[in-house]
C-alpha cells in the first residue's frame, strides 16, 4: 500500500471515528441534565469540529483550512468564556434546569 | 521515499487524534457529574484536536503551514485549561454541586473565601 492510499484510508477512518464522537457528544447535550453540562458539550463539539476541518484539509490538500480551524478554536474559547459568565451571573435556577444528579428539589 | 514515510506518520497521527476525540466523547457521556466530565473533555478533547493539527504539520512540508499548525496547537493547549477552569468555577459558585460519590471537596462552603 502506498503512502497516498494509506493517507486516504486513514482520513476515511478518522471521519468515521469523529462522527461517532460527534454523535455521543450531541447525545450528552440532549440529555443535559444541567446548563453547564450542555456548555461543556458545545465546547467538545468545537474541538471535534477542528478535527473534522483538519481531516478535510489533509484529504483535499488545501492547507488554507488550517486558518479556519484556528479561528474556530478562538470562537469556541470565547463562547465558553461568555457562557461561563452567563452561568455565574444567572445562578442555579431549578425551574429551568430540572434536577441535579437525581436529587429532588424542594 | 521521505514523502511516503511522512504520509504514513500523518495517517497514524490523524487516527490517534480521532481516537482521542472519541475517548473524550465517551468520557462526557459516561462520567457522573459536570466536574468529572470536564476532566475528560478538556484533556482528551484538546489532545484530539491538537493531534489533528499536528498531522497537517507533518504532511505539509511548508514552513508557513508548520508554523501555523504549531501556533494553533499551542493556542489550544493554552486556552482549554482556562475555559475549563472558568466554567467549573462558575458552575460551582452558581451552586451546581458535585456528584454524591465525590470523596473530597476542597471548595467546601466554609473554605470558600471569595
Amino acid at each position: 500500500m502506498s503512502g497516498t492510499e494509506f493517507l486516504a484510508l486513514a482520513a476515511n477512518i478518522s471521519l468515521g471515528i469523529l462522527t461517532l464522537a460527534f454523535l455521543l457528544t450531541v447525545l450528552r447535550i440532549v440529555l443535559g441534565p444541567t446548563l453547564p453540562d450542555r456548555v461543556l458539550g458545545l465546547d467538545m463539539l468545537v474541538s471535534v469540529g477542528i478535527g473534522y476541518i483538519a481531516v478535510v484539509a489533509i484529504s483535499t490538500g488545501q492547507f488554507l483550512y488550517l486558518d479556519i480551524a484556528i479561528s474556530l478554536g478562538l470562537v469556541g474559547f470565547l463562547a465558553t468564556v461568555a457562557f461561563a459568565r452567563f452561568v455565574l451571573q444567572r445562578g442555579k435556577n431549578n425551574q429551568v434546569d430540572g434536577k441535579i444528579d437525581g436529587e429532588t428539589t424542594p | 521515499m521521505i514523502m511516503n514515510i511522512l504520509q504514513y506518520i500523518a495517517g497514524i497521527v490523524l487516527i490517534m487524534g480521532a481516537i482521542f476525540s472519541l475517548l473524550a466523547a465517551v468520557g462526557i457521556l459516561r462520567l457522573p457529574d459536570l466536574y468529572t466530565r470536564m476532566h475528560a473533555a478538556s484533556k482528551a478533547g484538546t489532545m484530539g484536536a491538537g493531534l489533528s493539527l499536528a498531522a497537517i504539520a507533518v504532511i505539509s512540508l511548508d514552513s508557513a503551514v508548520i508554523l501555523r499548525a504549531s501556533a494553533g496547537f499551542v493556542f489550544l493547549l493554552l486556552t482549554a485549561p482556562v475555559s475549563a477552569h472558568l466554567l467549573a468555577r462558575a458552575a460551582y459558585l452558581a451552586g451546581y454541586l458535585p456528584s454524591k460519590i465525590t470523596v473530597i471537596n476542597e471548595l467546601d462552603a466554609d473554605n470558600l473565601n471569595d
